[in-house]
């Protein structure tokens, strides 16, 4: 008997191990680690967007009382470049230096380094330390960076073009040619800034040759090869603790600067350093996301029925290539586009281009939302040609459930799914047949009221390692899990995952327990110490922790369990078949009054003086799973808005979700994953965006130009669920952490347009904020009282 | 430097005089001053509330205080909300606040960072108004972000303890109300 045939914590609401120490501020997060001697760094960040730094004076900061050291980028080379993880083909990268030598290609871009007894003295010499910059002509937007004669952000390479990536399927010429319906779409995914709600910071010291960095980070495995690489140090002599980490949402998937920095300064200057951002400076200093310009063109039959799909697409990276940013508009990005449509003809081209913004990487969903924004607008907008209801438009073009695995025309193999049953409970929470009396009750009060569909396909757990370096991904697919089961029974297990909110120690223990037959409470789960984890761990992002690390933990308790097994069939002289493992107990089938404990069959295991033949002493298993296939969740989104017809200002008055993301762990963690997700994806749809100015002024730079939602900006949300297994894992789960804002988006955009759609209007770019939408209205002859 | 002030302050109910420069914020004062680390500083604009405590009984974002003007006054932060809160007392869960409980039962956290200004803003609020709507919630948190939760399960947490607090009220201390305001 497997632990997934029985299972008694898995899929229970089990409450979180993480909240008794965050609830009562006793959570130690990496701006809370005090030591003794700590100096403080501050970086000088350029003012200007494309600057060549001429001269750099430090005399008048050297001197200001306090300060430990003033260093420029030549200083600092010793750190090493910044690495980037994924190279596509004919990829352009751009050298990235922690502290530019040459010339500043962002406002933010660090220019030079202060460290001093205290942060304000820090800050006092920051403001002695006078720059030369000699300003260059700047470039802002991604389509005006490829034209000819645009500033060149990296001379170097000749032109601002990173990469051309196009994908291709089927016959587009003939669908287009046969189409009896054609639309088209300009759409633009707008720049978001991730604002996870912990400002980035690293603490590091440097004792007996070995460096221990806290960092705010996703990726504490990573964090410790480069810093090791980087600094000259073994591998074994950096110790990387990710330890509270508030939120990432991609933003702390980086091997940053300030992390190099931190631990070179706490190496050669023998004291501890510390580097906490401000939140404006990190408006400027981390990285962003989204970031596309769209051309998306539909070929259809008048009935409906999808023959082709054409997209031409700009990405921004902004100035640098940033670890990831390679990957996701491209791999995360392209082959998802078709979502959970059977699409004859594929035609994509996407272009990422250089300019002089901050560097844009992976946020909460990086590359999906922008997949499923132009697939969901599309549909509509050919709803909206040819008359038909937005959600039959949908049905007809769904993947039938019989036809997986499926491969779609963009060179992928969907795992598993059935969309059908998610779009019918959506349309049933949603009350979708009553929704035209809404409408027009909403009407007579003065108002336009909209309902919007979204039914998206996710793309989860980043593997096999093999299929990751054929795609130019320079990392393994794997994940790692030891468990340990100490003499007295007690048992913990490392995860190289570094969760950062998303409650691995309560779901990971879940898993463990179902395996050993204990409960969660007597097992213990420990990230984000790279001394601690089995040895390497990928980390937390894309939503692969429970498909990848999750399954490395239930077969490394897999593994225990048999040993316990094997060890309770020779105390109990049963056969290991009939033996029975639950509650804490041992026993042979039919036989539990003569039951041994879990504790009992521990402490055999390293007495050793009683085990079978050959068997080795102790209890603990290590695993790398590396998985066979991505996995594909799925779902549909309904929001219903109400506009109001004098303002502009859109509420969201109802919002229903159904999602299926396989077999659930536990499910009010599932659930939390999804508000969090779906409240960020209406962020963008109806309030956020990143603004530059031509002069690369980032114009929104703090939380009160930039409007993160408030709990008044949400509604309660309605959530269910249907459960469709993936044939991809032992326990047939797929992933649930970005579905929400991959989802959202476009269910809030499409309600807003068909709430508009009497005016006429077929399209406006997000954020849809109310001046936006009044302006729209006024234009449309309306609005106007 | 500006040379120091020396405050008198009751911190969690413990009394504490210090000489600190006239420029330290309150935040900075409970965190690196005191290394009352629950309290977290999330921006530099005072819109987050993760600094957010009581000071004489409202609930006031730390950042936008310095620490001489709370010479005399009664702060309460994230580790005075549980009574008796020993690290690893046994019988701890007992002596939690209803907020704490609350926040853990319904899931209103996730990755915490938020959530000691969160809680300490309900407080205030459900001290003031003990049987509040789910649309006066969302009003009293709304200067509180919190980026993982979609503040969904946050509403939940903040009605089920106000459902708490009104039946026990009486029997309980009140955090806020103990000190004068």
């Amino acid at each position: 008997m497997t632990a997934t045939a029985n299972p008694t914590y898995i899929g229970s609401r089990v409450a979180r191990k993480e909240d008794p120490r965050l609830i009562t501020g006793e959570g130690t997060f990496t701006d809370d680690v005090m030591l003794q001697g700590m100096a403080y760094l501050t970086l000088v960040r350029s003012p200007h967007a494309h600057a060549r730094i001429r001269r750099i004076d430090t005399e008048a900061a050297k001197k200001e009382p306090g300060v430990v050291a003033v260093l420029t980028g030549k200083d600092l080379e010793a750190t090493g470049m910044l690495p980037v993880f994924i190279s596509v083909p004919s990829m352009n990268g751009s050298k990235h230096m922690p502290i530019a030598t040459d010339k500043a290609r962002y406002a933010g871009d660090a220019v030079a380094a202060v460290v001093a007894n205290s942060r304000d003295a820090a800050k006092r010499a920051a403001d002695l330390i006078a720059v030369d910059y000699e300003p260059l002509p700047v470039v802002v937007d991604a389509s005006k960076a490829l034209e000819p004669g645009a500033p060149i952000v990296h001379e170097e390479l000749g032109s601002n073009l990173v990469f051309t990536y196009p994908v291709k399927g089927g016959d587009i010429d003939k669908a287009f040619k046969d189409a009896e319906v054609r639309v088209s779409q300009r759409i633009v995914n707008q720049r978001l800034i991730p604002n996870a709600m912990e400002p980035r910071a690293v603490t590091a010291k440097f004792e007996a040759g070995e460096l221990t960095l806290w960092s705010t980070t996703q990726i504490p495995h990573f964090v410790q090869l480069i810093a090791a690489l980087n600094l000259g140090l073994g591998q074994n002599k950096v110790r990387v603790i990710a330890p509270e980490v508030g939120g990432g949402f991609g933003s702390k998937l980086q091997v940053y600067a300030e992390e190099l920095l931190v631990g070179h300064l706490a190496k050669t200057l023998g004291r501890p350093v510390k580097w906490t951002e401000e939140r404006r400076e990190g408006y400027l200093a981390t990285i962003h996301g989204r970031d596309h310009v769209s051309d998306v063109e539909l070929a259809a039959k008048k009935d409906g029925t999808i023959l082709g799909l054409r997209v031409r697409t700009v990405a921004n990276v902004g100035a640098y290539l940033q670890a990831f940013a390679p990957g996701i508009p491209t791999i995360l990005h392209v082959f998802i586009v078709p979502g959970p449509y059977r699409i004859p003809a594929f035609d994509y081209e996407m272009r990422g281009a250089y300019t002089n913004t901050t560097p844009v990487d992976a946020y909460r969903g990086a590359g999906r939302p922008e997949a499923a924004l132009l697939i969901e607008r599309i549909m509509d907008r050919l709803a909206d040609e040819i008359g038909m209801d937005p959600a039959e438009v949908r049905r007809k073009n769904f993947i039938p459930s019989d036809a997986f695995p499926f491969n779609t025309i963009s060179g992928i193999t969907y795992d598993s799914g059935d969309y059908a049953p998610a779009l019918d409970r959506a349309l049933a929470m949603a009350d979708y047949k009553g929704f035209e009396k809404r409408r027009a009750e909403a009407k007579a009060r003065g108002n336009y009221r909209g309902i919007g569909i979204s039914s998206y396909v996710e793309i989860c757990g980043l593997a096999p390692s093999k299929a990751n370096a054929a795609l130019g991904v320079g990392w393994g697919g794997y994940e790692s899990a030891r468990i340990r089961v100490h003499a007295t029974g007690a048992v913990q297990v490392f995860t190289g995952t570094s969760p950062h909110g998303q409650g691995h120690e309560t779901s990971w223990a879940q898993i463990a327990a179902d395996a050993l037959g204990v409960s969660p409470n007597d097992i213990e789960v420990r990230h984000g110490d790279t001394f601690e984890s089995p040895g390497m761990g990928v980390g937390t992002f894309g939503s692969r922790s429970l498909a990848v690390g999750g399954i490395a933990v239930h077969k490394a308790a897999e593994k225990v369990r048999e040993k316990v097994v094997q060890i309770s069939a020779h105390l109990l002289e049963a056969s290991p078949a009939d033996v029975v493992v639950e509650g804490g107990k041992v026993f042979v089938k039919g036989v539990p009054e003569k039951a041994k404990s879990f504790g009992d069959i521990s402490m055999a295991a390293y007495l050793a003086n009683n085990l079978p033949e050959g068997m080795e002493p102790g209890l603990e298993a290590t695993v790398y799973y590396d998985p066979p296939n991505f996995t594909f969740p799925f779902g549909t989104h309904i929001a219903e808005v109400e506009i109001d017809g004098e303002t502009g200002a859109v509420q969201i008055v109802k919002y229903s979700a159904c999602d299926d993301c396989g077999r659930q762990i536990n499910p009010m963690i599932v659930e939390g994953q999804l508000h969090g997700g779906i409240t960020q994806g209406i962020g963008q749809a109806l309030y956020e965006g990143a603004v530059y100015d031509n002069d690369g002024q980032l114009l929104s730079g703090s939380m009160m130009e930039y409007h993160v939602p408030s709990a008044e900006d949400v509604p309660a949300f309605d959530l269910d669920n249907t459960v469709t297994l993936t044939n991809t894992n032992p326990l047939g789960v797929k992933g649930i952490g970005e579905a929400g804002t991959i989802g959202s988006t476009p269910a809030a955009v499409n309600a807003v347009i068909d709430a508009l759609s009497p005016l006429g209007i077929k399209h406006i770019d997000m954020p849809l904020g109310s001046e936006k939408i009044w302006r729209a209205m006024r234009a449309a002859g309306e609005g106007r009282r | 430097m500006l040379g120091a002030h020396t405050v008198t302050l009751s911190v969690n109910g413990t009394s504490y005089t210090r000489e600190i420069e006239p420029t330290l914020l309150l935040v900075e004062f409970l965190r690196e001053t005191l290394n009352l680390t629950g309290t977290h500083v999330g921006c530099d604009t005072s819109q987050c509330g993760a600094c957010t405590v009581l000071v004489d009984g409202r609930a006031t974002k730390a950042c936008t205080m310095l620490a001489v003007q709370t010479d005399g006054a009664q702060v309460i932060t994230v580790e005075g909300l549980a009574k008796n809160a020993g690290a690893g007392a046994p019988g701890r869960e007992a002596t939690l606040h209803p907020i704490q409980r609350a926040f853990a039962k319904e899931h209103g956290l996730q990755c915490g960072f938020c959530t000691p200004g969160l809680m300490i803003t309900a407080v205030d609020f459900l001290e003031r108004n003990a049987s509040p709507t789910d649309a006066e919630i969302r009003h009293a948190i709304e200067g509180n972000l919190c980026r993982c939760t979609g503040y969904h399960n946050i509403v939940n947490a903040i009605r089920s303890a106000s459902a708490e607090m009104r039946q026990t009220a009486g029997a309980r201390p009140k955090v806020a109300a103990e000190v004068t305001r």
